[in-house]
């Protein structure tokens, strides 16, 4: 049954997945100039003649329809081929590849953290409605949702890495080599990433828990006479959870914006700061090749997200 | 304002106010009296248009001429809040920034409504297979992240007002397609609308003139909603490198600027940061309190998300990325 369930939903992927990289190919069309001329490396308004142009053209596969190039670079891509990086003279996967290990660190590490942070926070101002302390949290919520993510890491630098000079302002180190020196690299970044996405995992777990415990069941666990404390944090905490993992893989587009300005502020290495550079430098080649690695990760996390939600819960199976 | 009062009233009755002016107004200060959150992001939010619009003309210096002699100043008498590293007022160019953000994000969300409703206006009147190509198309859209959508679009055609406004629009399209869709389902079988059709009215005046009000509330919602993201998305690509360049004056590029100078004159970072934050603060708190006011059930679907998502989980890949 539930083997069904996920070859269901991979199946229903197929269309959307269609329609992003379609998305991708068409604007990559509005890259300004001729691709033919940059391949010949033709400078602006140079002869060149036409029997030589349109051999290149051919070469480049440009001659044929639209549809014809579009399912002749999907079919390059499904087999990991995102053509060659302009700048490093390397296949776009293997420069991408090779940065997405810092990437990992910094949004796996800001993902833990952030619900270690969030899941008891939104909890406790759950259950403490309307005091203080909901307050405090409901404070940091907003702030969190509004305070720019790249202003504050520059103000994460200047008072951590300028005034108090704890951690290093910029840059990485692997961890195999200087394990301290990766986490002081780390701990900046991850605090920025984790601060943010935890203000939204608060919002929702604390709205949800609060829906959870006016539902049925919570009434029929007291009745029982389950003490107050096993009622809530472990009925009502493990019902609200699902909801929190929903919140999250939700987060993930969201997340790879975020990574990507979190790296360029801090001069990380990973695939958001490779992005930027790739803009800087023009290598569309490897843009197109980030893009679409990043829309896959959200739609691989989201399947991810249905299928756990689906082995958890057995009533959305026997829809 | 003035649609968040027609649709208060909607929501109980689907009749228009009596004396639309009167009680609009009363609303709209009952409203922000009720609401702490309604009141701070009023005040902000009034504070904000009114120095984006009176702009250079309340300020005391230029905001492009440089004056060598004050150059790198902290925050004194003659200059509030500092003055760059060619002399500039900083007080001055948070000003002018203000109108450049406000010109940015009125444009990118009322590109991402015009081209979002129609589309789902279309799918939800047409249905089958316009409808799910419409929905497919939405869903993919969804799935970029906004921002890096938003930064290759950019990149791609050069930063120019209009191409920001598409770029920051694009994201924001399917929520309104998705908003006007499930909006119009749900009216499409009232009376009301039955009685327009029995009357002979055309299928496109029922769709603006009586489906449209009411539907209005979480459209308003969403405007104040978007609008403090744009604000955020223009800042983040201006910080980036990939906003309007001179003369425009971008808060994000202010902090770009400011970042090399952060030991020496950590006022030129700090101060657009501060007024970015207020200001898309000022939208967040509006349409938090917009939210609640016009339909508290709209704040309970939006927070049982897991649990509605279990009956309806057919939709879910729908909020990808929302």
């Amino acid at each position: 049954m539930l083997l069904q369930y996920i070859a269901m939903r991979v199946v229903q992927l197929i269309p959307m997945a269609l329609v992003v990289t379609m998305v991708v190919f068409f604007v990559m069309m509005i890259v300004p100039g001729d691709p033919v001329m940059v391949m010949l490396g033709a400078v602006e308004g140079a002869q060149i003649s036409e029997e030589v142009y349109n051999a290149m053209r051919a070469r480049l596969g440009l001659d044929q329809p639209l549809i014809v190039q579009y399912v002749n670079w999907l079919w390059n891509v499904l087999q990991g081929d995102f053509g060659t990086s302009l700048t490093y003279r390397t296949p776009a996967l293997e420069v991408i590849l090779h940065r997405l290990v810092p990437t990992m660190y910094l949004m796996v590490g800001g993902l833990i953290i952030a619900v270690i942070i969030a899941v008891p926070a939104g909890v406790l101002s759950a259950i403490h409605n309307n005091t203080k302390w909901d307050h405090l949290a409901t404070g940091f919520v907003i702030l969190g949702i509004t305070v720019p993510t790249f202003w504050l890491a520059l103000v994460a630098i200047l008072i951590f890495a300028v005034y108090l000079g704890w951690f290093p302002s910029i840059g990485y180190t692997p961890p195999q080599k200087d394990f301290v020196g990766f986490l002081s690299h780390l701990t900046l970044p991850m605090t920025v990433v984790a601060l943010n996405i935890a203000a939204t995992v608060l919002r929702f777990q604390r709205q949800d828990f609060l829906e959870q415990m006016h539902q049925d069941y919570v009434r029929t666990a007291r009745a029982k006479g389950l003490s107050e404390r096993s009622v809530m944090w472990k009925h009502v905490l493990r019902n609200s959870l699902i909801t929190t993992l929903t919140v999250v893989g939700l987060q993930m587009a969201y997340v790879s914006g975020l990574i990507t300005i979190v790296e360029t502020v801090f001069n990380y290495p990973g695939i958001g700061y490779l992005l930027l550079n790739s803009i800087h430098t023009r290598d569309f080649v490897v843009v197109q090749g980030v893009v679409l690695f990043m829309v896959f990760l959200v739609i691989v996390v989201n399947l991810l997200v249905d299928i756990l939600y689906a082995a958890v819960d057995p009533r959305i199976r026997y829809r | 304002m003035e649609m968040e009062a027609r649709a208060t009233d909607d929501c109980s009755v689907s009749e228009r106010p009596p004396s639309p002016s009167l009680s609009v107004t009363r609303t709209v200060i009952a409203f922000v009296r009720s609401d702490r959150r309604a009141m701070v992001g009023s005040i902000l939010f009034l504070l904000y248009i009114a120095i984006a619009l009176l702009g250079p003309s309340i300020t005391l210096y230029d905001s492009d001429s440089p004056n060598l002699a004050v150059r790198m100043q902290g925050p004194s008498w003659a200059h509030w809040l500092g003055t760059d590293r060619i002399g500039r007022d900083v007080l001055t160019r948070i000003i002018a920034g203000a109108q450049v953000s406000l010109q940015i994000a009125v444009g990118a969300v009322v590109v991402a409504l015009i081209l979002g409703a129609p589309l789902g206006a279309l799918g939800s009147y047409l249905g089958g297979a316009v409808d799910s190509l419409v929905q497919r198309v939405m869903d993919a859209i969804m799935a970029f992240p906004s921002l890096v959508l938003a930064l290759a679009l950019v990149a791609l055609a050069g930063p120019s007002v209009i191409m920001l406004w598409f770029a920051i629009a694009f994201s924001s399209i399917p929520r309104y397609a998705r908003l006007v869709r499930s909006g119009v389902l749900a009216q499409k079988e009232r009376e009301y609308v039955y009685a327009a059709q029995a009357m002979g009215q055309s299928p496109m005046r029922i769709l603006l003139r009586q489906i449209l009000p009411n539907i209005m509330a979480p459209i308003a919602v969403q405007l104040t909603l978007d609008f403090a993201r744009a604000i955020g998305v223009e800042a983040a690509l201006s910080y980036l490198g990939l906003g309007m360049s001179a003369p425009y004056i971008s808060w994000g590029t202010m902090i770009r600027d400011a970042q090399d100078f952060l030991e020496v004159a950590p006022w030129l970072a700090i101060f657009p940061g501060l007024a970015l934050a207020g200001v898309i603060m000022a939208f967040t708190l509006l349409a938090d309190a917009l939210r609640d006011r016009m339909d508290p059930r709209l704040r309970r679907s939006l927070s049982t998300l897991g649990q509605s998502s279990a009956i309806s989980h057919a939709d879910h890949p729908r909020v990808l990325g929302s």
